[in-house]
């Protein structure tokens, strides 16, 4: 019977010749990560099972990003416990604070590679399906059973296949293409499912792009979700990783639930407004709207494309004198990177604040938490009422590109206003 | 499937199955932000994580709940992220159990794994009202309210 990716990759890691979906596999997972303050709870949690060793300290990566650096002591305390644990345990991989999102280290340290099964203890771990592997959130104290077991059972998902045509327009950008689907498809629309992206139109998305599609699926509900390698895949792998993978990709004639067609070269810039992720409109619909602070960066768009975006805009420009702008590099690669490409002089330049690489203000702990009744632009993920620290503000979730135009004017501004006075896009 | 005074006779070794509590009724897609503040991540004891659930959705919400009471809830319960202290904040705050008419699906496993009972039943979502008293029979598939029963179907259902 022909097969999905994930009805393939799951047989194949659970050492099956075929497995359908609905069905439940026991799998061990080519690594599993856990992250930030909360893994000091992982590390009760597998104290309690009363295990001595993890199961095997080469696949298990560790990584402080929520809390970068520690801002309570509550915190400190926490990353001192997962720094002692790592010594104990001989845990091969962790980045401490200052190194970077998880999402990006995973992708940029070389530890993800086309087909592996990785579980992850943040929600957005789907993010490794940009490069073609199958990865998927657990909870904590799954995260401390697998420490402890290296196996669980995963249910194989039905799958929805997404058929992309044409080209990216100049402004547009992947966020505006996930924005536009969460809308279409509303943040229950895949759950439960595997998302395979196919067609012609995938050869014109950037592993970057890919990386904030496969990142936001999870808003859709989606287990997982998958870009198949092509030559755009095995070149940044290249760059990236010297390790071997395998390729797999569905047998045509394979099941779906359904499947739809999007036109990408029809987008216009994509905004998802307060409080639900797909609460999605046209950027025309909600010009205009004053601003008080904008957001970029986070593991959905704090990747060096993204600051090159932000940088074409910003470029010998100041920002609004009611915005404050917060940029924060998705790793220290980044950093560095951009601080040679001489971006991090334009954002100063531009009025910016560059905090350290981490998750920054996406989710409310510290760094840029709102006023009562202020309105942000963000490039993160998740616009629930309260999620950047104040239940009483408003997020507005938007690419780079839209994020920059909105901070130079003080009001949310279409990207494509700003076009031939830069090479956005280009 | 719904029919009214429906009345099985409990299985005398499925006692521990049956819970019972006041109804809770949230709306449709209750993320985990409403549910655990992000705030709040850092908190290790699980009493305190009881003490702030539901923050950011209604301040008034957490003094609604007392031992026992069951959440009844609408579609993509537990949408957003993979904080399990929304799933334990709620058990120690005294939540034995939640009915939605569909859940997220990590929100779902995170339940499982912190054996917090989780029910899938649309048809609960439309019969059953805030503040009445519920019993579920988890070996059963049913749950009982106000005159009501309501069937469920039992697990595996999905994760």
């Amino acid at each position: 019977m022909p097969g999905t990716f994930a009805e393939k990759l799951l047989a194949l890691k659970a050492s099956r010749a075929q497995v359908c979906a609905g069905e439940i596999v026991r799998v061990s997972p080519d690594r599993v990560v856990s992250v930030g303050a909360a893994t000091a709870l992982v590390i009760s949690l597998f104290r309690e099972l009363g295990v001595d060793r993890v199961w095997d300290p080469s696949r298990i990566v560790l990584i402080l990003d929520h809390e970068t650096p520690a801002q309570t002591i509550s915190d400190a305390n926490a990353h001192k416990m997962v720094r002692k644990f790592v010594k104990e345990q001989d845990i091969a991989h962790f980045f401490d604070v200052g190194e970077g999102i998880c999402h990006q280290l995973m992708v940029e340290r070389g530890l993800v590679v086309p087909s592996d099964l990785i579980l992850g203890k943040d929600s957005h771990t789907t993010t490794y399906g940009a490069i073609g592997a199958f990865s998927t959130p657990v909870d904590a104290t799954e995260m401390a059973c697998l420490w402890a077991t290296g196996e669980t059972w995963l249910r194989v998902p039905e799958s929805m296949r997404i058929d992309l045509i044409g080209e990216l327009p100049a402004g547009v950008s992947g966020k505006d293409l996930i924005l536009y689907l969460l809308g279409r498809l509303t943040a229950e629309g895949a759950v439960y499912m595997s998302l395979e992206f196919h067609g012609p139109g995938v050869a014109h998305l950037s592993v970057g792009d890919r990386m904030t599609v496969a990142n936001m699926s999870v808003e859709m509900g989606a287990k997982n979700c998958v870009f198949f390698v092509d030559p755009i895949t095995v070149s940044f792998m290249e760059r990236y990783s010297n390790e071997p993978y395998t390729r797999i990709v569905p047998d045509p004639g394979a099941t779906y639930r359904e499947v739809l067609q999007v036109d990408v070269g029809s987008l216009v810039p994509q905004v998802a407004c307060p409080h639900e992720v797909d609460n999605v409109r046209d950027i025309g619909m909600v010009e205009g709207l004053s601003v008080d602070q904008v957001f970029i960066g986070s593991c959905t768009n704090g990747r060096f494309e993204d600051l090159v975006m932000a940088a074409d805009l910003l470029r010998g420009k100041h920002v609004d004198s009611g915005v404050r702008l917060i940029i924060a590099p998705g790793s220290r690669q980044i950093y560095a990177e951009a601080a040679k490409a001489g971006l991090i002089e334009i954002f100063l330049n531009a009025g910016a604040l560059i905090l350290p690489p981490g998750c920054g203000p996406c989710f409310g702990s510290h760094s840029g938490i709102l006023g009562d009744g202020e309105r942000c632009v963000a490039t993160t993920n998740r616009n629930f009422r309260g999620r950047m620290g104040n239940p009483d503000s408003e997020v507005y979730l938007a690419s780079p590109a839209t994020a920059a135009a909105s901070a130079l004017t003080g009001q949310i501004s279409d990207p494509r206003n700003f076009l031939g006075r830069s090479n956005l896009g280009g | 499937m719904i029919t009214q005074a429906f009345s099985p006779l409990p299985d005398p070794k499925a006692t521990l199955s049956i819970l019972e509590g006041s109804i809770l009724r949230l709306p449709h897609r209750i993320n985990t932000d409403q549910i655990y503040s992000g705030r709040y991540l850092s908190v290790r004891f699980h009493d305190e994580m009881a003490k702030h659930v539901f923050e950011n959705l209604d301040p008034g919400m957490r003094s609604k709940i007392k031992p026992g009471t069951i959440i009844l809830a609408g579609r993509n319960f537990g949408c957003g992220s993979s904080r399990s202290q929304a799933v334990t904040g709620l058990k120690y705050a005294g939540i034995a159990a939640i009915v939605a008419v569909s859940f997220a699906r990590l929100y779902f496993r995170n339940c499982i794994n912190q054996g917090m009972p989780v029910i899938v039943c649309p048809e609960a979502y439309e019969l059953l009202q805030e503040g009445k008293m519920a019993r579920i029979d988890l070996v059963g598939g049913s749950i009982r309210s106000d005159g009501f029963t309501v069937r469920f179907a039992l697990y595996p259902i999905s994760c």
